[in-house]
């Protein structure tokens, strides 16, 4: 996957809480056999009508956020389906960050597989950014290194990450390689197993 | 020695490697797969030349795709692909397949079970959220993304940090005509989606207990509908009786060494949580979800609130937004919402007790003209098993469609999807806009309440049906 350090870009208001990974990709789309090509479903039912026109209101179709790379919305963000085709639109969208209160477990393990960095800020944060994107397009400079967000107006908005998920981030590992290294160990634990 | 729950003694046995700084190395005891979220991970295999480490601790089937009817014509070329595809890496990879028109297949949280392949003490996962419905037996089950399938087929291991744990404890007795979805309805209702984010829950006390093995299932079906990472439930007599001469349990004597394994699992006197909940079973009516995510449901003798119950604006604004995707009105009774679909089925509730209690409601009577219901088995072996008793009489001679196993309606993946602007009283786990098809308005409920609001055409206390039955 793509390493992930340095993301300046306006930021993607959106904001909802409880978005659930049926609304991030609509379960029509999950029958393809690729990873990549999702992003034009992203938000599918929420961005275009049932003729496929574009919903002017939504926030992705406004023009002020095109070519945004920086996603915020409110809490529980991810929350239902472990599809992993969720990241995987929001990335092929053009994506990096999703900044946000809380999010679903699954869909955060996801994206730290993809190269996406899940910001999690505090509830007052998110609604402070949000109301400055949504009222004139907001700038933020992310870096994963130093853990900072830091807005066009200096504010700056510390997170904790973990650490391995930060190296693996920061690195673009393939983890499945990483634990390779530890083949020995897993057979050692297999010799020993209780298994029924 | 300290007391220690069932969540820290499964974890600890399954820990592979453990360093600070890192997650710990899990390792894996079954993986199932299913159609939609494996493909990609068999492909990224292929790419980087690597084998499946276990093949003998998969288990594939197919299940979220696949039509219910006319089988074995797939008429979405698509999902033929996909399904297609799962059988050519089962095959490539040597992993056990139960294939469309396999007597094993059906919906891969049913079949786990059903097989024996769901055991105490495993560590399972699978591509799909729902995985945590094999905590009932007293496993650690947890959904995984693609990414991580991949991991597992190669590795059989995971990286996981240990979350935290949580016990909610159901007190007291659940009164007659409320169900285990009911229990489950009523916590997500209670504590919202969000409570057991980063938890894996234990669900406890008298009224879990009491429950049989299936409608264990439900409650830890849906205790991702609550965010938690998994949802469990000690084994005890009930869980041994009921693995008990299934396919791949164990045999003879080693089934009675494995069932002491079993019930020492189970959570010690005097060990604790890093939270505790509490709910009474007797205040639990049955429940109907108005609302577009699972905790926005309430008792079907209540209304649905109004903009004056929640303080925040954003609450406000999402009651606003759910109720007009659902077409409902603030203060509007339960009682009074029409629906025109009724299905009964899915990973939550498609399983023979689910069935009978459902059939047990229709009996005799015919399903309103304004509605149309369909009844999807979660297996083969459950639909051949409710067939042997004359289920599928009794819901075809109401006006039901009597199908065969998979996913369904519940997703609508398949051709089982809900029409915009209709109702459907579902007996699935998620609510969510456009889940049973783009518009369709989906409210969440026990089979019961299904069954009488099929007869009904809107919603009704099904605890009348109960009450008259007995009297009866």
């Amino acid at each position: 996957m793509e390493p992930i350090n340095q993301v300046t870009s306006v930021i993607t208001p959106l904001d909802r809480k409880n978005v659930d990974t049926d609304q991030i990709i609509s379960k029509e789309f999950l029958k393809r056999i690729e990873r990549t090509g999702f992003g034009r479903f992203l938000f599918h039912h929420w961005r275009f009508d049932e003729q496929g026109n574009e919903i002017p209101d939504f926030v992705l179709n406004k023009p002020e956020f095109k070519g945004s790379q920086i996603l915020v919305a409110q809490d529980n963000f991810g929350c239902g389906s472990s599809r992993e085709h969720a990241p995987w639109a929001i990335l092929d969208y053009g994506f990096r960050v999703v900044v946000a209160p809380s999010f679903a477990d699954i869909f955060h393990n996801n994206c730290f597989k993809n190269g996406i960095l899940p910001i999690k800020l505090t509830e007052t944060e998110c609604d402070e950014i949000l109301s400055k994107g949504l009222a004139n397009p907001y700038s933020v400079d992310v870096s994963l290194e130093e853990q900072t967000v830091t807005g066009e107006d200096g504010k700056v908005y510390s997170f904790n990450i973990d650490p391995y998920y930060k190296e693996m981030l920061l690195n673009g590992w393939d983890e499945i390689a990483l634990t390779f290294k530890y083949d020995e160990k897993i057979a050692e634990y297999e010799a020993k197993r209780i298994a029924y | 020695m300290m007391a220690k729950n069932i969540i820290e003694k499964i974890w600890d046995t399954h820990v592979v490697h453990q360093e600070d700084g890192k997650p710990d190395l899990l390792y894996i005891d079954l993986h199932l797969i299913h159609e939609v979220t494996s493909p990609q991970a068999f492909e990224g295999l292929r790419l980087a030349g690597r084998k499946v480490r276990r093949p003998d601790l998969c288990f594939a089937t197919m299940d979220h795709n696949v039509p219910t009817k006319n089988l074995p014509t797939i008429n979405d070329p698509i999902a033929k692909k996909q399904i297609t595809t799962l059988a050519e890496n089962a095959k490539e990879f040597g992993i056990q397949l139960a294939d469309i028109g396999h007597p094993d297949q059906g919906i891969v949280h049913v079949i786990g079970p059903e097989l024996g392949l769901t055991q105490p003490g495993k560590t399972i996962v699978c591509g799909d959220s729902h995985t945590s419905t094999h905590g009932a037996f007293g496993a650690l089950a947890f959904g995984i993304g693609t990414s991580e399938v991949e991991h597992v087929l190669s590795t059989q291991t995971l990286w996981q940090n240990k979350p935290k744990t949580m016990e909610i404890r159901v007190n007291g007795k659940l009164g007659v005509g409320v169900a285990a979805k009911d229990i489950i309805l009523a916590i997500i209702a209670k504590w919202g989606i969000g409570v057991g984010t980063g938890h894996i829950v234990e669900f406890t006390g008298e009224a879990i207990r009491s429950l049989s093995m299936e409608e264990r299932m439900t409650i830890c079906n849906m205790s991702i509908e609550a965010g938690a990472k998994a949802g469990l439930i000690s084994p005890d007599e009930k869980t041994v009786e009921f693995l008990r001469g299934r396919r791949h349990a164990p045999k003879e004597f080693q089934f009675e060494e494995a069932a002491e394994y079993w019930l020492n699992l189970a959570s010690d006197q005097g060990s604790t949580y890093d939270i505790v909940l509490e709910i009474n079973a007797d205040e639990i009516e049955p429940i109907v979800t108005w609302g577009t995510n699972p905790s926005m449901g309430t008792g079907v003798s209540k209304t649905v609130p109004t903009s004056a119950d929640y303080e925040s604006e954003t609450d406000k604004h999402a009651l606003r937004k759910a109720l007009e995707y659902m077409g409902l009105e603030e203060g509007q009774s339960i009682e009074s919402i029409e629906i025109q679909h009724v299905f009964i089925g899915s990973c939550t509730n498609s399983r023979i007790s689910d069935l009978r209690t459902a059939a047990s409601i229709i009996e005799g009577k015919k399903i309103h003209p304004g509605v149309r219901g369909i009844v999807v088995p979660g297996s083969w072996s459950t639909k051949k098993a409710a067939e042997e008793e004359g289920l599928h009489k009794i819901f075809l001679d109401a006006g039901f469609e009597w199908r065969e196993s998979g996913c369904s309606a519940c997703l609508g993946m398949n051709e089982d999807t809900i029409p915009s602007g209709e109702r459907c009283a579902s007996t699935s786990n998620r609510n969510f806009e456009g889940r049973q098809g783009a518009g369709a308005r989906t409210h969440l409920v026990s089979p019961a309440m299904a069954a009488a609001a099929a007869i009904e055409g809107h919603f009704v206390d099904v605890r009348k049906y109960v009450k008259q039955a007995q009297e009866v």
